[in-house]
């Protein structure tokens, strides 16, 4: 196969111990910091002032950003960073509050246009007026290094995935200090969320060599330090060791793009509300199975980068969807919708949305197997009843 | 087999989308006609439009166009022979060459975001029709 015009994307990447020490060399005048109130709580929002304000910027705070922001909450913000001018956009916490950042961003550069408007056939205008920094405190979201952002609209039950080339950040600094806080089952969230980039990522129509070496490196990166990180949180080696996982795999899904594992975990947070690195990892299992024939081989070279054998009569989607299985029964995570506690009429009443939801975004269109309509519907009741998929 | 660009292989285009139920599927909720846009570069002297009026998963009228002023639509979808012929032959992915700008897309990208299987099941079709390149 020869690949068609195509590119790869990056941030500046700064990482390692006292990483956030590179804000001192930032030059600037006024730095504006995205976040929530939870990781001001957690004392990172102090650090990182102490750290502009010593190289001679102003600094303003806005920690409002929601849990999966929506529309209304990040052009709120905007009005705020309007009225700063700031030349530096410091996204601060986990994806909420970086994909939170890069929507204020393109706010405050392009004042008349709307959040849902954001796509890749547009160009933006930024970095006339700002740049942006990314410093995830989660090892899972990848948007420090992505060219998107996930807004919710809450009225229509809907996450939208906005992607645009220039949506991407001048500099992600990944300090492996900031996830050390996180607890047990943010940390497993967060991290099946990464493994599920890496391994949509590589099956992807649109995988190329670049993505397919930072997503194997990423998931084997996460079956070696997931569980670990899980068990000890203080242990740094570990902690940084998933905090580079999650950019590695950020970088490899943001130039090659998704698949439906999570469209459908979008649709899942956009109509239930459910945690999205809790659902994607959940539907992970069901969608490598569904994909059985058309990424055999891929899931083959994801087998084989793990050092997993697969017995004779053994096919690699199975074994590899067990693998994930068995590693997220290790880190507590739950493997169906019901087990989850979710009830069975608040699922049959959503599954139309559900099902439409999902099949509105792009990423379904560039995995392996396309599914049908029906098949997406049979995907998330097979997910809510943790029936293994056999179509 | 048809020529393309020609009004006999818009023709036949029309009745392969109408036999195709994956498009009819993945487009059931598409409401939007389109100018698809040939526009003339080495192998091809003369720009040629097509009028293409898809409507809920069928398609329900095509027309060749003298001129972009003839029609207004929802869309307009434009690019060189070269990449049409490309795109139809080599049954590549439609948003993949928008975003590397072997085309130009001008119309409500929120409604074109939601639709990309429906823009790649138009492609497949588009390769299904028994074609003959200039």
């Amino acid at each position: 196969m020869v690949f068609s015009l195509w590119w790869f994307l990056s941030p500046e990447i700064v990482f390692g111990e006292d990483a956030l020490d590179y804000l001192e060399q930032i030059k600037g005048r006024r730095a504006f910091i995205v976040t929530d109130k939870t990781i001001c709580g957690l004392g990172f929002v102090d650090i990182v002032v102490a750290k502009l304000r010593k190289a001679g910027m102003e600094v303003q705070v806005f920690d409002g950003v929601e849990r999966e922001p929506s529309v209304e909450n990040v052009s709120k913000g905007a009005e705020t960073l309007t009225q700063f001018a700031p030349d530096w956009i410091i996204g601060l916490g986990g994806g909420s509050c970086i994909d939170a950042a890069k929507a204020m961003w393109v706010l405050y550069e392009n004042p008349n246009l709307r959040v849902e408007e954001i796509n890749p056939m547009t160009e933006l205008t930024l970095r006339q007026k700002a740049k942006l920094v990314a410093i995830p405190t989660t090892s899972g979201t990848g948007s420090e290094a992505t060219w998107a952002a996930v807004i919710t609209e809450p009225k229509e039950r809907r996450k939208m995935e906005l992607p645009s080339k220039q949506l991407i950040a001048d500099i992600a600094i990944l300090d492996p200090a900031l996830p050390t806080l996180m607890p047990p089952e943010l940390t497993a969230d967060t991290g099946m969320d990464a493994l599920a980039h890496a391994v949509e990522a590589f099956a992807s129509t649109w995988s190329t060599d670049f993505t397919d070496a930072l997503a194997l490196k990423a998931i084997k990166l996460v079956f070696e330090n997931l569980a670990k990180a899980c068990s000890n949180r203080k242990d740094r080696q570990v902690r940084e060791r998933m905090h580079n996982a999650a950019t590695l795999a950020g970088m490899a899904f943001s130039n090659s793009q998704l698949g439906v594992a999570h469209a459908m975990a979008h649709s899942l947070g956009g109509v239930l509300k459910l945690p999205h690195g809790k659902t994607v990892g959940m539907m992970l299992p069901y969608v490598i199975r569904f994909s059985r024939k058309e990424a055999a081989e891929r899931y083959a070279d994801i087998l084989q980068n793990l050092g997993v054998s697969t017995g004779p009569g053994e096919d690699s989607a199975d074994v590899l969807a067990s693998t994930v299985e068995r590693l997220m029964r290790q880190i507590g995570e739950t493997l169906s919708l019901e087990e989850w506690g979710i009830g069975r009429e608040i699922f049959t009443n959503a599954l139309d949305l559900l099902v439409e939801r999902a099949c509105e975004s792009t990423l379904p269109a560039l995995s392996p197997r396309v599914p049908s309509e029906a098949e997406v519907r049979k995907l998330f009741e097979y997910a809510y009843e943790g029936r293994r998929v056999d179509f | 087999m048809a020529k393309f660009p020609s009004e006999a292989w818009i023709q036949l285009f029309k009745e392969k989308v109408n036999s195709n139920p994956e498009y009819a599927e993945a487009a059931k909720n598409w409401e939007g006609d389109f100018q698809f846009i040939v526009t003339p570069d080495e192998a091809l002297d003369r720009e040629l439009i097509f009028y293409v009026d898809l409507w809920h998963g069928k398609c329900r009228e095509v027309a060749v166009l003298r001129s972009r002023e003839e029609r207004k639509t929802a869309f307009t979808w434009r690019g060189a022979y070269s990449n049409w012929k490309r795109l139809i032959s080599e049954k590549r992915d439609p948003i993949r060459d928008l975003l590397t700008r072997k085309f130009q897309l001008e119309g409500d990208m929120i409604r074109i975001m939601r639709a990309v299987r429906a823009a790649q099941e138009l492609v497949k079709t588009a390769a299904s029709v028994p074609t003959e390149f200039v």
